[in-house]
């Protein structure tokens, strides 16, 4: 797709910076093999083999489009904006996750690895790994945090029964940050065969914008929908964020519509007073790690803050680098929602809706809840529900101190 | 010329390889490191690298990582590990220092502001490991001009392509990791280091040190063969961990026990 020369669209840049963001910040054993990365998927993005698999696999396997659902019951509960949920918790793995493991699955293919690495934070993205190496036929080691092996246990058996080997990561804090360093140490050492399918709109270029090309189909199917559903582009958008890929997918086709408020949903913990929180953008500043430069949470020596999220897949102190620049560039505004607000709204949409959603969408429909009561009728807000919250019984009825 | 320009053509004239030794800033504590540091010179440490602690050392194995990890618990910083090299400088002015470490501690700090405490403490070179060539330019730049060295890594990986590309911008000498993976690993096959020290010599006039895997005075002596210097990081750290009890504490004599892990790898490189 060509874009104007003023568009939000048109980033990265050729070394992949948007902005002062982004980059490539690996180790030199690593250069070499980031960059066949980026030329194995400009060389696909020109292949139309390559798109009519993507396609083939997108509706076939993953059961794509994912419905845009006008939710009566929450619009009527939030008392203004008209609700949409974008379904991404009925794709197949039951996260959006998938959409983005599916396509780097056929540029590992291309590149010729047969050994699949990545890592993970609640599970979502190391099922889907799973998932795709055991369709494609790949070896697969997911590198978890210790801490969230045992807060989201049902994804592990998955995992192990996908075929995958699932490491136990003990450095740190045993969280999805550490995870991503032992992802790392493994590549370096395993440049030959390996493919490091990274989950999020993060890490060296071309990560970033690669995940998010491949989550794009989350708002162009959106775009085809809401004007199927009611003639005219929504008013606003919500995501939540923790390495940003989901709130990507569903932003990145409508960035250039300025009419368009774009809301960005951070987690914001026990509360951003109290520094137990995920709200790299709220909370941190500019910082390199993992591959690229973005805001961080860490301390005034450059050393990395422990993130706290009640959810997994939101625990991690940084955030993609497009979101920074879009943060900067004030395009989209990055809000937050506390591990309370999220618990509750998980409750009411379960309630509501019939719909369990993931602790990471609630962070979003928390925001939204907020939101939607201040505006008209007539304003149509889609929230994205990018996964399904069966993995988080056990995190939420231990947090409200059982079901009644 | 510069200290490190200065120590290379010292060892050259004297015919003989160098050794290149890794401590942690600050771990354990403040003291026994200065100690430690203070002391490898006359334990036969051409050149020093000192390590940066950092909280996420993506390129690093469990030895250095946790040796960061003891250092950040008791409050090293990167201020207090230029301190350090001031303190050295105090008493030596030949032997070259390298801080070796991760670019977010250095960014943070303020890579213009960096450089000029850097050099004024005395450190002659910089090796940031995820800074590679196309992102360093706002580190280079002000390093060239307060006269601090930034110091390239070569990998199994440089091909004769990737090169160039590496070694446009060296100066002082080039670091070669002689194996693809973390620190404190595998070692590399002799062969597999020639052959890839003669390719890069075809690139770069600039003395090549070889790191990685590295732990025995028997090592270093066949590397000494092949190479201008050998970097033993890993077990060094480890022979400090070793020489510390339940607690963390380093246990009487811990420094001199390292410094005499030191002069065992250094008596194997005499000309």
């Amino acid at each position: 797709m060509t874009s104007l020369p003023n568009s939000l669209r048109s980033g990265p840049d050729a070394n992949g910076h948007f902005g002062i963001f982004g980059g490539r910040y690996v180790s030199e054993t690593l250069m070499p093999l980031i960059l066949s990365v980026g030329e194995a998927y400009e060389e696909a993005k020109k292949d139309p083999e390559f798109h009519r698999e993507l396609a083939y696999q997108l509706t076939h396997f993953v059961g794509r489009p994912s419905p845009l659902y006008h939710a009566k019951r929450l619009t009527e509960f939030f008392g203004g904006a008209k609700i949409y949920l974008k379904r991404e918790d009925l794709n197949h793995t039951g996260a959006h996750k998938v959409n983005n493991c599916i396509g780097q699955a056929l540029v590992a293919r291309r590149m010729g690895k047969k050994r699949i690495i990545a890592e993970t934070g609640a599970g979502q993205h190391g099922v889907a790994t799973a998932t795709v190496c055991a369709l494609f036929g790949l070896d697969c080691v997911i590198f978890m945090g210790a801490t969230d092996v045992a807060r989201q246990a049902p994804n592990v058996e998955r995992m192990k029964l996908l075929g995958a080997k699932v490491v136990p990561v003990v450095s740190g804090a045993s969280t999805l940050k550490d995870a991503m360093n032992d992802a790392m140490r493994d590549w370096v050492a395993n440049v030959d065969d390996t493919y490091y399918m990274i989950g999020t709109v993060a890490g060296p270029h071309p990560y970033p914008a690669m995940v998010r090309d491949f989550q794009a189909v989350i708002g162009e199917e959106t775009r085809t929908q809401i004007l199927e559903a009611e003639g005219r582009l929504p008013d606003s958008l919500v995501a939540c964020i923790g390495g940003g890929s989901n709130a990507m997918g569903l932003f990145h086709p409508f960035l250039d519509d300025a009419g368009i408020d774009i809301y960005g949903v951070e987690a914001a913990g026990h509360g951003l007073e109290t520094g137990q929180h995920a709200a790299s953008l709220t909370g941190g500043r500019p910082g390199v790690l993992h591959g690229n430069r973005t805001y961080l949470l860490q301390d005034q020596d450059g050393q990395i803050a422990e993130a706290h999220s009640i959810s997994a897949g939101l625990d991690y102190p940084g955030i993609g680098p497009e979101h920074a620049w879009l943060h900067e560039t004030g395009r989209v505004k990055y809000v937050s929602a506390t591990d309370q607000e999220a618990l509750d709204a998980f409750l009411f949409t379960t309630r509501l809706e019939g719909i369990i959603p993931a602790l990471e969408s609630s962070h979003a429909i928390a925001y939204a809840k907020k939101k939607a009561a201040e505006l008209p009728k007539n304003h149509l807000m889609v929230i994205n529900l990018s996964g399904r919250g069966d993995k988080d019984l056990a995190t939420v009825t231990a947090a409200i101190g059982g079901v009644k | 010329m510069s200290r490190i320009e200065a120590r290379f053509a010292a060892l050259k004239r004297a015919g003989r390889a160098g050794l290149i030794t890794f401590v942690t800033a600050g771990d354990p504590d403040r003291d026994t490191s200065q100690a430690i540091l203070d002391g490898l010179p006359a334990a036969g440490a051409d050149l020093i690298e000192l390590g940066v602690p950092f909280s996420d050392p993506a390129a690093d194995g469990p030895v250095i990582e946790l040796a960061a990890q003891r250092a950040l618990k008791n409050g090293a910083t990167l201020a207090r590990t230029l301190e350090m090299v001031r303190n050295f400088r105090q008493k030596n002015h030949d032997t070259p220092i390298i801080l070796m470490g991760y670019y977010n501690p250095v960014y943070a700090y303020g890579t213009e502001r960096f450089c000029a405490d850097a050099a004024t403490a005395g450190v002659d070179g910089l090796i940031i490991v995820d800074l590679p060539p196309e992102e360093a330019a706002e580190l280079a730049g002000p390093a060239r001009a307060k006269g601090i060295d930034v110091i390239y890594l070569t990998t199994p990986t440089s091909d004769d392509v990737r090169l160039p590309t590496v070694l446009e911008s060296a100066s002082g000498f080039v670091y070669h990791v002689s194996i693809a993976g973390i620190t404190g690993t595998a070692s590399a096959k002799l062969d597999a280091v020639s052959e890839a020290l003669a390719r890069i010599r075809r690139h770069t006039k600039l003395p090549l040190a070889v790191g990685f895997g590295i732990k025995t005075a028997a090592q270093v002596a066949e590397i000494g063969k092949l190479a201008d210097a050998a970097v033993v990081g890993s077990a060094i750290v480890q022979k400090l961990a070793d020489q510390l009890d339940e607690n963390g504490k380093p246990k009487d004599g811990a420094a001199q026990s390292v410094l005499g892990f030191v002069r065992e790898l250094a008596a194997g490189l005499t000309a």
